[in-house]
């Protein structure tokens, strides 16, 4: 790992190499011979429920429902949550299972909604156009009830992440991520040519609320109209004096957060740590417009750029989608498929997972429909052998050694595997796509880790039905040994109500006796109290 | 729309075991035509048959296996093993050690461990030091390189020693074999001569010997187009022939008149071809890249070792199998730092 230079408004500034990563060819061109359009209004909105990584959303409708534009529509408690929106205004028609953008290819609960066309907005809350007056809390309650996301893919609830727990709220460097290192991607590149405004007051939102010492934006060396526009766009502006466009060296995966922060600062985000731990906070460019629009505006997230590529489109272009809309409906809208369309691909060739049908909505996260050629993206070739060739090792942008980790998973050593440190992955690919064997070796991480998360599940489940178990036993010891107290309270009780009884007795026989009862009254308080 | 649907990453991805098997193979070519060259027919015969007996056994193995036949030879790696083998030893051996050594060592080192990924030793040099240690006078029976031989064979002749082990008219074994020039400075350096006498040999050329040299050199070629094309990476060529320069360079420096030059030790014998195709089969080295330069470094060195003290002439394939015996070990001490585990030692 070592480091290099890059030209940084005249000055040098030093950049970061991690070992590993891969050159590919980034294919982007088609998707920018045309200028991004707006999408049509959809026939029907098919809005996942969870489009976040944390607690489940619950429906705030129900079916028959109007709903306007920006309305709320589903809500959790949880703390790692966001909330999602009406894009458009129409009557709720459905709320239940169906198919959705996700790798597990199972059906996700939606609330569909029929658009009346008018597009009616919700009583928006108050724009914070000065924001620096508000407090803090009430900005991250408005991220967070506008129900942004990481929007680059990983869809974590952006304001958790503008909460960095106690002890890691010393933030250096906050990034904001216009790496975009995927090919045939093109949205955040378009969104940073045609936005660079919504962005900048994203980042200046952040900035504020994260208190950081310098704010990068970082854009891969491939994008030069981008770079150009943001570096205007950040010395245009007066509310982010701490921000820097760093252009990068185009590689996968430059724009993974552990992989971006490193190149930028030279610090390794620690196994199972937040970056925050290191005083970063990572943020995708389209993440920033929709905080700006969010603070700003009171717009919730309700739409977002979406490439659709590859030689299985007539005419690839980008367009601004309501969240929801299928892609199903959006494809004819560029041009449609061409008769060269093999495959259906969310998101970009080396992340993106690959679905059975396009009638899946575009989600928060949804950057990229690719629909590739044979010759773009060929079937898979069949498998052979590892032959230890280390080209995967070579690749690994994290430093782990793919081929043993295989190894141990496909002998079953989830063990070994997890020794080998398979919880490190970050499933970028880029070990299966150099192997000249043609070993998957990423789904062979991504199913062993879900095992074992399984697993573990098992396991807690296991444990809290041990814990339960044992809770009871208590109780019902505890029932126990009540009873046998009350019971022996009990006994007590009319042992001494026969002494007292006896005392009676045998007092009335002193007294007939005529001696001193004293003694006799002493014994019976005595035997009292020890029965109490 | 309906669509198929496959796992990520979807990519068209690079070179795949075949195309890299190829590229070694085109490789070995020029080498192995200069071999033919100087050492005549029984190169080119011996070749032929290493590989129908390699192509021969792995369909054997398949069909026992019940497994497809094609994919397997087509992954190249049999055919590879047969002509590394065929480079390697004497071009008159017998007929019948070729063919017993190419199915030791596809049935046995490769197949039976399970097959190309599996073996834990190179299988054309375990073969090799089996048939040296077994047949010692006929696997060290070397020919003259063609500018020195007084004697040089037809395609019959050749075929007829090979096959009916025949020498043509009243030659005799002595006056058709010569001393590697290897054997020559061994020999030489034990009557007490200093290198400077040996060098005036006639077998001795420039940096090795006759013929060798150039041999070398064309390898050295053939590696480098490895390189190029990514079949093989820099590590254990250049740990190999660096651990053999540095040690020929200490001693000579040492004792100029007992020890050679480093580039005579590169250039003669197998030292080239072991380092540049043999060293760097990945299945038998340590699965990690630190791994790899300690790995080829060893062999370096006890190539060095085995020459000059050990009883054989050349040592590649020995040194090979007995860090093949130590990969395992030099891989679990030199796995990689995983990202973020700072300071945590080897995992
Ligand atoms: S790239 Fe494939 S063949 Fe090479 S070591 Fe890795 S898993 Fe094995
Ligand atoms: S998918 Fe995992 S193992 Fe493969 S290269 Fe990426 S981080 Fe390494």
């Amino acid at each position: 790992m070592s480091k290099f230079y890059t030209e940084d408004n005249n000055q040098i500034r030093k950049l970061w190499t991690f070992s590993g990563g891969i050159h590919i060819p980034d294919n982007k061109a088609q998707s920018l011979t045309r200028p991004a359009g707006k999408a049509e209004m959809p026939q029907r909105l098919v809005i996942p429920l969870q489009q976040h990584i944390g607690a489940p959303n619950e429906p705030l409708v129900a079916v028959g429902d109007k709903v306007l534009k920006g309305q709320m529509i589903g809500q959790s408690q949880g703390f790692v949550s966001a909330p999602v929106h009406a894009s458009t205004s129409g009557t709720v028609v459905d709320i239940g299972d169906h198919p959705v953008a996700h790798p597990s290819a199972l059906p996700g609960p939606c609330i569909v909604i029929e658009p009346d066309k008018e597009d009616k907005w919700a009583d928006l809350p108050p724009p914070m156009e000065y924001y620096a007056t508000w407090d803090k809390r009430d900005i991250r309650n408005r991220i967070r009830e506008s129900g942004i996301v990481g929007m680059g893919g990983a869809s974590f609830p952006t304001s958790v992440k503008l909460s960095p727990p106690e002890g890691q709220q010393d933030i250096q460097s906050l990034i904001i991520n216009g790496a975009e290192c995927e090919p045939f991607i093109t949205s955040d590149d378009v969104l940073m040519q045609n936005h660079a405004e919504r962005i900048i007051n994203g980042a200046a939102i952040m900035n504020y609320l994260l208190d950081a010492k310098e704010c990068l934006i970082a854009i891969e060396d491939n994008k030069p109209e981008a770079i150009e526009v943001m570096k205007k766009a950040v010395a245009a502006t007066e509310k982010l004096d701490n921000a820097h466009v760093v252009v990068i060296p185009t590689l996968y995966p430059s724009g993974s957060e552990k992989q971006l922060i490193y190149i930028l600062t030279g610090k390794e985000v620690p196994q199972g740590g937040l970056p925050s731990q290191v005083g970063v906070v990572v943020q995708n460019v389209s993440t920033a417009a929709a905080v700006s629009d969010a603070v700003l505006e009171g717009k919730p997230l309700i739409s977002r750029l979406v490439t659709l590529t590859g030689e299985g489109i007539k005419e690839p272009q980008n367009l601004e989608v309501l969240l929801g809309t299928q892609v199903e409906e959006l494809v004819p809208q560029v041009g449609g498929y061409t008769n060269q369309a093999s495959k259906l691909i969310m998101g970009g060739p080396m992340m993106g997972f690959s679905m059975r049908s396009d009638a899946i909505p575009v989600g928060k996260a949804n950057n990229c429909v690719l629909v590739p050629s044979l010759d773009e993206i060929p079937n898979p070739e069949n498998i052979s052998a590892c032959i230890r060739c280390l080209r995967c090792v070579d690749a690994c942008p994290m430093g782990l050694v793919p081929q043993n980790m295989y190894w141990h998973v496909q002998s079953k050593a989830l063990d070994k595997a997890k020794e080998n440190n398979l919880f490190d992955c970050v499933e970028c690919g880029c070990c299966s796509h150099v192997c000249p064997s043609r070993i998957p070796l990423v789904q062979f991480f991504r199913s062993a880790k879900a095992a074992n998360l399984q697993l573990d599940r098992d396991q807690q489940k296991k444990e809290r039905a041990r814990e339960r178990a044992e809770a009871r036993n208590e109780r019902l010891e505890k029932i126990a040994a009540e009873k046998k107290a009350k019971m022996e309270a009990k006994k007590a009780a009319m042992k001494k109500k026969k002494e007292a009884a006896a005392a009676l007795k045998k007092e009335q026989e002193e007294q007939a006796a005529a001696k001193p009862a004293a003694d006799t009254n002493e014994e019976s308080t005595g035997s009292e109290g020890q029965d109490g | 729309m309906q669509f198929p649907t496959i796992t990520s990453p979807h990519t068209s991805r690079p070179n795949s075991v075949q195309k890299a098997m190829l590229w070694v193979i085109l490789a070995l070519i020029p080498g192995t035509l200069a071999m033919i060259w100087f050492f005549g027919w029984g190169i080119l015969i011996n070749m032929v048959l290493a590989i129908t007996t390699a192509i021969a056994c792995e369909a054997l193995v398949m069909k026992l296996r019940g497994r497809e036949i094609k994919p397997v030879i087509m992954d190249l790696s049999a055919i590879l093993t047969a002509m590394l083998f065929a480079v390697a030893v004497p071009p008159l051996l017998p007929w019948w050690l070729t063919v017993l050594g190419v199915a030791f060592a596809i049935l046995l080192v490769k197949q039976a461990y399970g097959g190309l990924g599996y073996n834990v030793f190179n299988p054309a040099m375990a073969a090799y030091v089996l048939l040296l240690i077994s047949y010692p006078v006929q696997m060290t029976s070397w020919l003259p390189p063609m500018m020195l031989n007084e004697n040089p064979m037809g395609l019959l002749q050749t075929l007829n020693v090979i096959f009916g082990g025949a020498l043509p008219g009243s030659l005799t074994w002595d006056a058709v074999t010569m001393a590697t020039p290897l054997d020559t400075m061994r020999t030489g350096l034990s009557l007490n001569q200093t290198v400077s006498e040996i060098s005036s040999n006639p077998i001795l050329g420039q940096f090795g010997g006759k013929g060798w040299e150039v041999v070398a050199g064309l390898y050295l070629l053939g590696g480098g187009f490895m390189l190029y094309k990514k079949a093989i990476s820099w590590h254990i060529p250049v740990s190999t022939l660096g651990g053999l320069a540095v040690m020929a360079l200490l001693f000579n420096i040492l004792d100029g008149d007992a020890y050679p030059l480093s580039s005579f030790h590169i250039f003669s014998g197998a030292a080239m071809l072991g380092a540049f195709f043999i060293a760097t089969d990945p299945v038998s080295a340590p699965g990690t890249r630190k791994g790899q330069i300690y790995y080829g470094a060893g062999i370096g060195i006890l190539v060095y070792i085995i020459r000059t003290w050990g009883g054989y002439p050349d040592a590649i394939a020995f040194s090979v199998l007995l860090m093949n015996m130590a990969a395992p070990t030099i891989e679990f001490f030199t796995r990689p730092r995983t990202f973020g585990h700072r300071g945590s030692g080897n995992d």
